[in-house]
């Protein structure tokens, strides 16, 4: 490749990136028809490549991209009517062929975008996966080895879904004062999980999913631009950066798991903690229809975690606090467990094992690791050493993440003979 | 779009309701069907008679089969249905929680196939 082929592809390359998902939402919101807004862009980035090298990177590649992608989708639907009568691709014409000043200042629809691919009618499990594809462009192939699901069934989950937008008419607006809190949730929630999925990865090992867990920033940052004034939307970021910035910490020189109790505070991240302690704060100032909902609380938990770089110490009695209005909030095991936790941490390991006993029913809690770990730890601590003994080896079992795996052995192992 | 609201609620249900409730149901239909009516949105709308006058038929092999009762047992039945065109999905499904019968029922909302 030449110099100016080069210099086209990589114009194109960040362009792609930098305005794909924008694109995207500015001709779906337009027709509903995500699927043929994404064939229309990638018409568009294949003739740029072919296009540019010779004629030049245009001056707003942007601009350029739009207009052929709207080119495109015009053909694509003048070509469709022939035998697909159903076409309010009058109007589409209407809308996408004109106004020179929109294509100087496109306008940035992804917020509706996400709406929709968070909307209630469409699958929960896809609503995270659709949100990658059509903002940040990611193939059905990627997402499907992100979410450990079959490339085929996520390709045919993601084309689905993005037929039901089209078809049963799903908007692309803000929704309703009344609907918002509630379709702000879904949004946050995906996006929650595509940054969790990312996370699920200690190690960093498999880098499309560590990737994900910065596309979950990236997202939440956008949302929470887009609506400045929305507390939760401003938790959820300030919960992913507290988060993100602690992750380095997670593994040791030799790549073995270490507990946040015993995480070097000079390991984190003071820069994205820094910032998720401003986020936090703003939003406790914004009040607002839902004054403070599961994000922000989840965010002072970290918050009041870290405090231990100022003062040595985590802020325990806050961290049970928080965990009783979360509890009181979500009705979470997950909570409840957490909460336990930290009533150990001010009360001792007896009232902490007190709190775990009135959880042992609880059916989601049975094979989960952290519950087990959590309570093996109390009783070695309580001197219950063959119970914690038995509860060690339960969580053993239950635990994917070698690193944690030996964690859990080497505690097991250094137990006093009872 | 056009979309059809299904109404479907437990016949058995409705049977055993009090006099002066059904009464009540009734009233709201009523002002639930004006309400579509002068918000332009109103195609047709029909209340359909119990599955016991439910007749099925299906033709196979060249046999005509005539089955009395309806299509499928279910625990709620289709009961009536309404065509409204409106803007999008939301708005469909605005006017399908304001159908009485979404308090006890369960009003599927679909779109209709243009051609």
């Amino acid at each position: 490749m030449g110099d100016v082929a080069v210099a086209a592809a990589h114009a194109a390359e960040t362009a792609a990136r930098r305005s794909y998902g924008k694109l995207v939402a500015f001709l779906a919101a337009r027709t509903r028809d995500v699927a043929a807004a994404e064939d229309a862009l990638s018409a568009a980035f294949e003739s740029a490549l072919r296009e540019w090298p010779a004629s030049g990177v245009p001056a707003s590649p942007e601009a350029w991209l739009l207009t052929a992608a709207r080119r495109s989708m015009i053909d694509a639907a003048r070509r469709r009517r022939t035998h697909d009568a159903a076409a309010p691709d009058l109007l589409l014409f209407a809308d996408l062929a004109t106004d020179d000043a929109e294509r100087r200042a496109i306008p940035d629809d992804r917020l509706l975008l996400m709406f929709a691919c968070a909307h209630p009618a469409i699958d929960r499990g896809v609503r995270a996966p659709l949100m990658l594809q059509t903002i940040l462009g990611f193939d059905a192939a990627s997402i499907a080895s992100a979410f450990m699901v079959a490339p085929s069934t996520m390709g045919q989950r993601l084309v689905r879904a993005k037929t039901k937008i089209k078809q049963a008419g799903v908007p692309f607006r803000l929704p309703d004062a009344d609907d918002l809190q509630e379709r702000l949730d879904s949004v946050l929630e995906a996006i929650y999980a595509t940054f969790t999925e990312g996370w699920s990865d200690a190690a960093g090992t498999d880098a499309r999913r560590r990737n994900l867990a910065e596309e979950g920033i990236w997202l939440g940052r956008l949302v929470a631009a887009l609506l400045p004034t929305e507390p939760e939307a401003l938790g959820l970021l300030a919960l992913m950066l507290h988060a993100q910035a602690r992750r380095a910490a997670r593994r040791d020189a030799n790549g073995d798991y270490v507990p946040l109790a015993q995480q070097d505070p000079q390991a984190w991240d003071q820069v994205l903690i820094d910032e998720a302690e401003a986020l936090l704060h703003a939003a406790s100032t914004l009040g607002g229809v839902c004054t403070i909902g599961r994000y922000q609380l989840e965010a002072a938990v970290q918050s009041a975690h870290v405090v231990r770089r100022l003062t040595g110490q985590a802020d325990w009695a806050a961290i049970v606090q928080l965990y009783d209005a979360l509890a009181a909030l979500t009705g979470s095991p997950v909570v409840a467990l957490n909460r336990a936790i930290a009533i150990a941490e001010i009360r001792g390991a007896h009232a902490g094992l007190a709190a775990l006993d009135e959880l042992a029913e609880e059916p989601r809690l049975a094979d989960y690791q952290p519950y087990w770990a959590a309570r093996a730890g109390l009783l070695e601590r309580a001197g219950q050493l063959s119970a914690a003994d038995d509860a060690y080896r339960r969580a053993i079992g239950l635990e994917a993440d070698p690193a944690v795996r030996r964690f859990l052995q080497q505690r097991r192992d250094q137990l006093p003979a009872s | 779009m056009k979309y059809m609201l299904m109404i479907y609620s437990s016949e058995a249900e409705e049977n055993a309701m009090k006099p002066a409730d059904i009464q009540g149901i009734m009233q709201a239909y009523g002002a639930y069907t004006e309400a579509l009516t002068k918000a332009g949105a109103l195609k047709e709308g029909e209340r359909l008679r119990p599955i016991a006058d439910a007749t099925t038929v299906r033709v196979r092999g060249g046999k005509t089969e005539v089955l009395n009762g309806p299509y499928a047992e279910t625990r709620e039945q289709l009961g009536g249905y309404y065509v409204i065109d409106v803007p999008d999905l939301d708005a469909a499904l605005s006017w399908a929680a304001r159908c009485p019968s979404s308090s006890y029922g369960t009003i599927e909302v679909r779109p209709i196939w243009a051609m």
